[in-house]
């Protein structure tokens, strides 16, 4: 037996020789803060299983990732706001947006005393963040919830003050639901919000609606999960009311599948979708790749880390809090994944 | 005598990479902020809409709410700070004067993030059982106000100001004190007509300090100030400052336009400070031309 310093100093002694053995090629990227955690835990399971890929992603927000994936400074970006067509015209053309997981938002509220979750509709939604209802027992509130005793007090809405993806989500889906809102404020990772308080980060506004009865928030799910934060089902374009879940989330992108195609531009927006159990205010969030790379070695270790993080890493999805995308939008992602070209020529070939 | 000019080249060089710097950062701030500048014009200072989908800006709440707020916090903690150092300079007992003048010192120590993190946990819950139940206010009070955002900056800027006035205090000669005393002043006429004039100009250099830190400090203001794009002269409404706006939408400004906009918030920003710092060194050289302690300074 090999006495455990001895083994140790060896294992040095292997990996010390073994590292100049493979030509590493290092891969940067940065961007969105959402997906942070599975692309870590991505970057770092990738790399036990390819020691000759190095991956770096930098968590810096998807204004500072479209920029710096724009000036060429990374090797790949990531967003939850899609690229709009003026900054995909500015880089050429040369970009592809890849879902890689789903996220989806909670509507977070308190409202001590009620232990059964509320109901909104997409107009009660929308009213309440435009400002135009303010008071929990108003009677379109309480139409919807017939079994819940709601308290007579106001509300305060509570929004994101820091650009963020979950801002775009919600603000897109509000768009979609409530033509006023559309023309009143419209959406983005940062709008003129008619009415509230903004709270720095989702901690920010969780604090905020936590220490407020009657203020409603929005906050990433996986958050209001691990905070065990009491939130309300949202009806969907079905009609029915959905708990947001991993699940729901999911379905949510299954649901919206049925209106895309397998060239379907990615950029889609998935919020209200179709589906009977799909959660309505869900998005992709998006690494952003060159259709053309110049670097042939670089773009052939990093397409097959993308397709094996939208395979197999999918698996670590619903452990950190995101929601997985539905197996049947794979042949969809290869056939853009098989269009990179670097030098002219592909450099992957599909699965194996 | 070579030594000694390299020695002296070295550190004009010093000296002068500070101005420089100063420039650079003026100038990079104009370079960047240009496209806003010429697309609003004035109009940015002076209207208040922020919209970041229709790509309008204007920072008139931004301007105002960082005068606002440092100036709550002023109005909040000079008398506070001028009561510590005048303690500790004129009245406290020995033992008690270092670790007093310690633990003052210790709160210029403390991230700002716990600053703000106390003002979410502990100060705005405070306020919305102090303020919450009066019914005269527009509109219902949550805590989170220009009045939470001037409370955290004075106990922030507390020790700047405290700890600066207590070396100036300690400045003014002993014989300032024994002649007040001589005439048959008390130990209080004393400071108020002979300690406290003879050391004007370094006491307001420390409270200009202190204004100095409120107009640029960011992350314990936008966790209490409410974080909204509006005037209201109420302190118990919400607000939000140039500094607490860069730090919340810089990294997911998606436009240029947008962008270019944050950066003219931070080229105000910075004239402001300038401002504010010649308007002070102005109002010193005039009141006390040459002759107060901390005159020269300033």
């Amino acid at each position: 037996m090999i006495p455990p310093i001895r083994s140790t100093l060896m294992a040095l002694a292997g990996l010390a020789l073994a590292g100049p053995a493979v030509a590493q090629v290092k891969l940067t990227g940065a961007g969105a803060t959402f997906p942070n955690i599975i692309y870590q835990d991505w970057v770092l399971s990738y790399n036990q299983q390819h020691r000759e890929v190095q991956l770096n992603y930098q968590s810096i927000g998807s204004g500072g990732g479209i920029r710096q994936f724009s000036e060429n400074t990374v090797d790949f970006g990531g967003t939850d706001a899609p690229m709009t067509d003026s900054t995909i015209a500015a880089v050429g053309g040369n970009v592809l947006h890849l879902p890689t997981v789903l996220g989806g938002l909670a509507v977070i509220y308190n409202l001590r005393g009620v232990s059964t979750p509320v109901k909104f509709s997409p107009q009660v939604l929308a009213d309440i963040f435009l400002g135009k209802l303010t008071s929990w027992n108003d009677p379109r509130i309480a139409a919807i919830n017939p079994t819940v005793q709601l308290p007579r007090s106001d509300i305060l809405v509570v929004h994101r003050s820091d650009g963020s993806g979950t801002t775009y989500v919600f603000t897109d889906y509000l768009s979609k639901v409530s033509p006023e809102w559309q023309r009143r404020v419209g959406k983005g990772t940062s709008v003129n919000w008619p009415v509230g308080l903004g709270g720095r980060g989702n901690e920010g506004v969780a604090a905020t609606v936590g220490q407020t009865p009657g203020a409603i928030g929005h906050a990433e799910l996986g958050y209001a999960d691990a905070n065990k934060l009491q939130y309300g089902q949202v009806q969907n374009r079905a009609g029915q009311f959905v708990t947001p879940t991993v699940e729901s989330v999911t379905a949510a992108a299954a649901g919206a599948m049925a209106d895309m195609g397998p060239t379907t531009d990615f950029r889609v927006s998935i919020t209200n979708p179709g589906g009977a159990d799909a959660y309505p205010i869900a998005s992709f969030t998006w690494l952003l790749l060159r259709k053309q790379y110049a670097d042939a070695a670089k773009a052939g270790a990093l397409v097959p880390f993308v397709w094996w993080a939208v395979t197999d890493g999918q698996a670590a999805a619903a452990r950190l809090g995101y929601a997985p995308l539905p197996a049947a939008m794979r042949p969809w992602i290869e056939a853009r994944l098989k269009s990179v070209t670097a030098g002219g020529k592909a450099v992957w070939a599909g699965r194996k | 005598m070579r030594p000694d000019r390299a020695y002296q080249a070295a550190l004009t060089g010093m000296a002068l990479l500070l101005p420089a710097l100063l420039l650079a950062l003026l100038v990079e701030l104009a370079v960047n902020a240009w496209p806003s500048i010429d697309r609003f014009g004035w109009s940015f200072v002076f209207t208040s809409t922020w919209d970041p989908v229709a790509d309008v800006y204007g920072a008139g709440p931004l301007i105002f709410g960082t005068l606002a707020s440092s100036f709550v916090a002023l109005v909040l903690a000079v008398p506070l700070a001028f009561s510590v150092a005048i303690f500790l300079s004129e009245f406290a007992p020995r033992w008690l004067k270092r670790p007093l003048g310690f633990l003052v010192e210790l709160l210029a120590a403390v991230p700002s993030v716990v600053y703000g993190l106390w003002g979410i946990f502990v100060l705005i819950p405070f306020l919305q059982g102090a303020f919450g139940w009066l019914p005269f206010f527009q509109g219902a009070f949550y805590g989170n106000s220009m009045l939470a955002g001037g409370i955290i900056l004075a106990v922030m800027v507390v020790p700047y100001i405290a700890a600066v006035s207590r070396e100036v205090l300690n400045a003014v000669p002993t014989t300032q004190r024994e002649a007040a005393l001589a005439l048959g002043a008390t130990r209080w006429e004393a400071v108020w007509m002979a300690v406290l004039p003879y050391g004007r100009a370094g006491l307001v250099g420390a409270v200009m300090l202190g204004l100095g830190r409120a107009l640029g400090e960011t992350m314990a203001v936008t966790m209490v100030i409410g974080n909204r794009h509006d005037i209201s002269f109420s302190l118990l409404q919400p607000g939000y400052t140039m500094a607490a706006a860069i730090a919340n939408e810089f990294s997911e400004a998606t436009t240029s336009l947008y962008l270019s906009a944050l950066f003219e918030v931070g080229l105000v920003l910075f004239v402001i400070t300038v401002l504010v710092n010649a308007a002070a060194r102005l109002l010193v050289w005039r009141t006390a031309p040459g002759r107060a302690v901390g005159s020269r300074a300033l």
